[in-house]
């Protein structure tokens, strides 16, 4: 493989792959609250 | 407040698996490669990372937001915005409806030919083999002279494991089925690309993939390709979206599920991109080609690509069995939900239980599918129907959701709201520009760009009479029944009557799981 293709396979996974596991984390973060608990009111 | 007899996901994974699930399709896997290889290669990942963040997961978020914020299918959620706007409802459900008839047949062959693999039974000849002993393909499309059993049988097969799916339940049923399938497919692949990795001129494929060629980025062709690609691959534009999400919870963070769905479904095309190329230059390299002479998508890929690598590599059979039930698994968890988006709005609109409506209008679309598909001129049909349904069924629905929603009744800002008032990133400017600007001209250039070519050459020459019917009018069909069911009036009584509030009333089954 050239060079180029080597850093764009890379970077293809990084920002891919990574971006996935970004938005799991951030998502994983913020734990849905079960529905009973909480006010009805926005942004609560 | 929540519809507390509608029913919902398990779990808010039991969702994601789902969403991604119905993502994950055969488009991944036989039509990312060969768009991202002929547009740039590794320069593609720009315009597709661009039109994934600006195009993609704004319209899954706009989806979500629909359905999880009128709790229904599409039909009664659009008329939840305004009443004349369940026309574009009720054209989804009709363009899913032709998707599923042909859909499951690409499974069945699909099916048929992980059998296939073992003996490698295609012998020298794999596009002889699919086209002329598999599918006895007529010489011209337009005629239907017989039934070809070969395909009829996996093809109830298919149809019989979607309605039992679908007959359990959206928990007990979607979800879990989507559980199962989507690790199980996330492994088929895993070992797939592995195996094609160690084979010899692996990297010669990838190599090919993924050389950057920049000049293609001050091409406006190569962008359409990147948006289409998009659009394409992660089932937004016909109401699969706004269904699975009516299912949510109350407190579902929204942007967060649309940013791991969208990142999911480009991972693993990603995946299915190194696995096709690393094979693809195995074979270009025991043929002593280029790369590009053997590059193919679609039916083709799989088909007569896959099988004629096969062949060539040591323990074919074992690669053909894993990569035939990774097309079956990836198609299924999408035909699931391609068939949820009619039985879930013939339900609200009726009232009717699920068993009914699942065997009803499940039963109706296996039927079409069914008596129309296993035959001699099948192929042709579902190739037309594929291309006509995509570019004028869900790509215009998509362009007329954006303007409808974005422009003339200028809800965004409201579903803005909603979304943001349960999910943790929050929707901001760039959420009402990406939707309100970007994504109507990005589909208006699709649209403009396939028409051009459809008038400029006959869709793979086939004839025009032909074209007429099983193309334009397949696709103008859809969009006539659902303008005219539409104008059915909704009478009194369970569902639809109060379609346009948060609360709804539905018929008491639907809580039952």
């Amino acid at each position: 493989m050239s060079t180029s293709a080597v850093v764009m396979m890379i970077v293809s996974i990084v920002i891919v792959w990574g971006g996935l596991v970004a938005a799991i984390v951030q998502l994983r973060r913020h734990p849905e609250r079960p529905e009973d608990e909480t006010p009805a009111g926005p942004g609560v | 407040m929540s519809n507390p007899s509608r029913e919902q996901w398990g779990s808010r994974s039991g969702f994601l698996f789902a969403a991604i699930g119905s993502a994950i399709g055969l488009g991944n896997i036989w039509r990312f490669p060969a768009v991202a290889y002929e547009n740039g290669g590794g320069a593609f990942l720009l315009p597709y990372l661009i039109a994934l963040l600006t195009a993609g997961i704004p319209l899954l978020v706009l989806e979500y937001s629909i359905g999880h914020k009128f709790r229904k299918s599409p039909p009664a959620a659009f008329r939840g915005l305004a009443k004349p706007a369940q026309a574009i409802g009720w054209w989804q459900v009709a363009i899913c409806f032709v998707i599923a008839a042909y859909y499951a047949v690409i499974i069945a062959w699909a099916l048929r030919y992980i059998g296939f693999s073992l003996g490698e039974q295609w012998g020298d000849d794999a596009d002889a083999f699919f086209f002329g002993d598999f599918l006895q393909a007529a010489e011209a499309p337009g005629t239907v002279s017989s039934y070809v059993g070969g395909v009829l049988w996996p093809l109830i097969a298919v149809w019989v494991v979607v309605l039992a799916i679908l007959a359990l339940g959206i928990r007990n049923g979607v979800e879990k089925a989507n559980k199962l399938f989507i690790p199980l497919l996330v492994v088929f692949f895993v070992v797939l690309v592995g195996r094609a990795l160690t084979l010899d001129g692996a990297w010669t494929g990838l190599d090919a993939l993924f050389t950057p060629d920049w000049s293609v980025l001050g091409n406006g062709g190569v962008w359409v390709a990147a948006y289409g690609q998009i659009f394409f691959s992660l089932s937004i534009g016909f109401g699969i979206m706004i269904t699975y999400a009516s299912y949510l919870r109350q407190r579902s963070d929204l942007t967060g599920s649309a940013l791991v769905a969208g990142f999911a479904n480009s991972s693993f095309e990603l995946l299915a991109g190194i696995g096709v190329f690393a094979t693809l230059g195995f074979m270009a390299t025991a043929q002593g080609v280029a790369v590009n002479e053997v590059t193919a998508a679609g039916i083709g890929l799989a088909f007569v690509a896959f099988p004629t690598v096969i062949s060539e590599m040591p323990l074919g059979g074992l690669f053909g069995v894993l990569f035939f039930a990774s097309l079956v698994v990836a198609g299924l968890t999408s035909l699931i939900s391609i068939v949820q988006v009619v039985v879930s709005a013939v339900r609200d609109r009726t009232g009717i239980g699920r068993l009914p409506a699942v065997l009803g209008v499940g039963g109706a679309i296996a039927l079409v599918s069914v008596l129309v598909f296993p035959t001699d001129g099948g192929v042709y049909l579902l190739d037309t129907a594929d291309h006509f349904i995509n570019q004028y069924g869900i790509v215009l629905a998509g362009l007329v959701v954006v303007v409808v929603v974005g422009w003339v009744l200028r809800r965004l800002p409201s579903l803005q709201r909603h979304a943001n008032e349960t999910s943790a990133v929050p929707l901001g400017r760039w959420w009402l520009v990406c939707l309100g600007a970007v994504t109507p001209l990005v589909l208006g250039w699709m649209m403009v760009d396939s028409l051009r070519a459809e008038f400029a050459q006959n869709y793979e020459d086939y004839p025009t009479g032909f074209l007429l019917w099983a193309g334009w009018g397949v696709a103008g069909a859809a969009l006539l029944v659902g303008v005219l069911v539409s104008l059915v009036p909704w009478r009194g009584g369970p569902g639809p009557a109060s379609a346009g509030s948060d609360t709804g009333a539905v018929t008491r089954e639907e809580g039952k799981n």
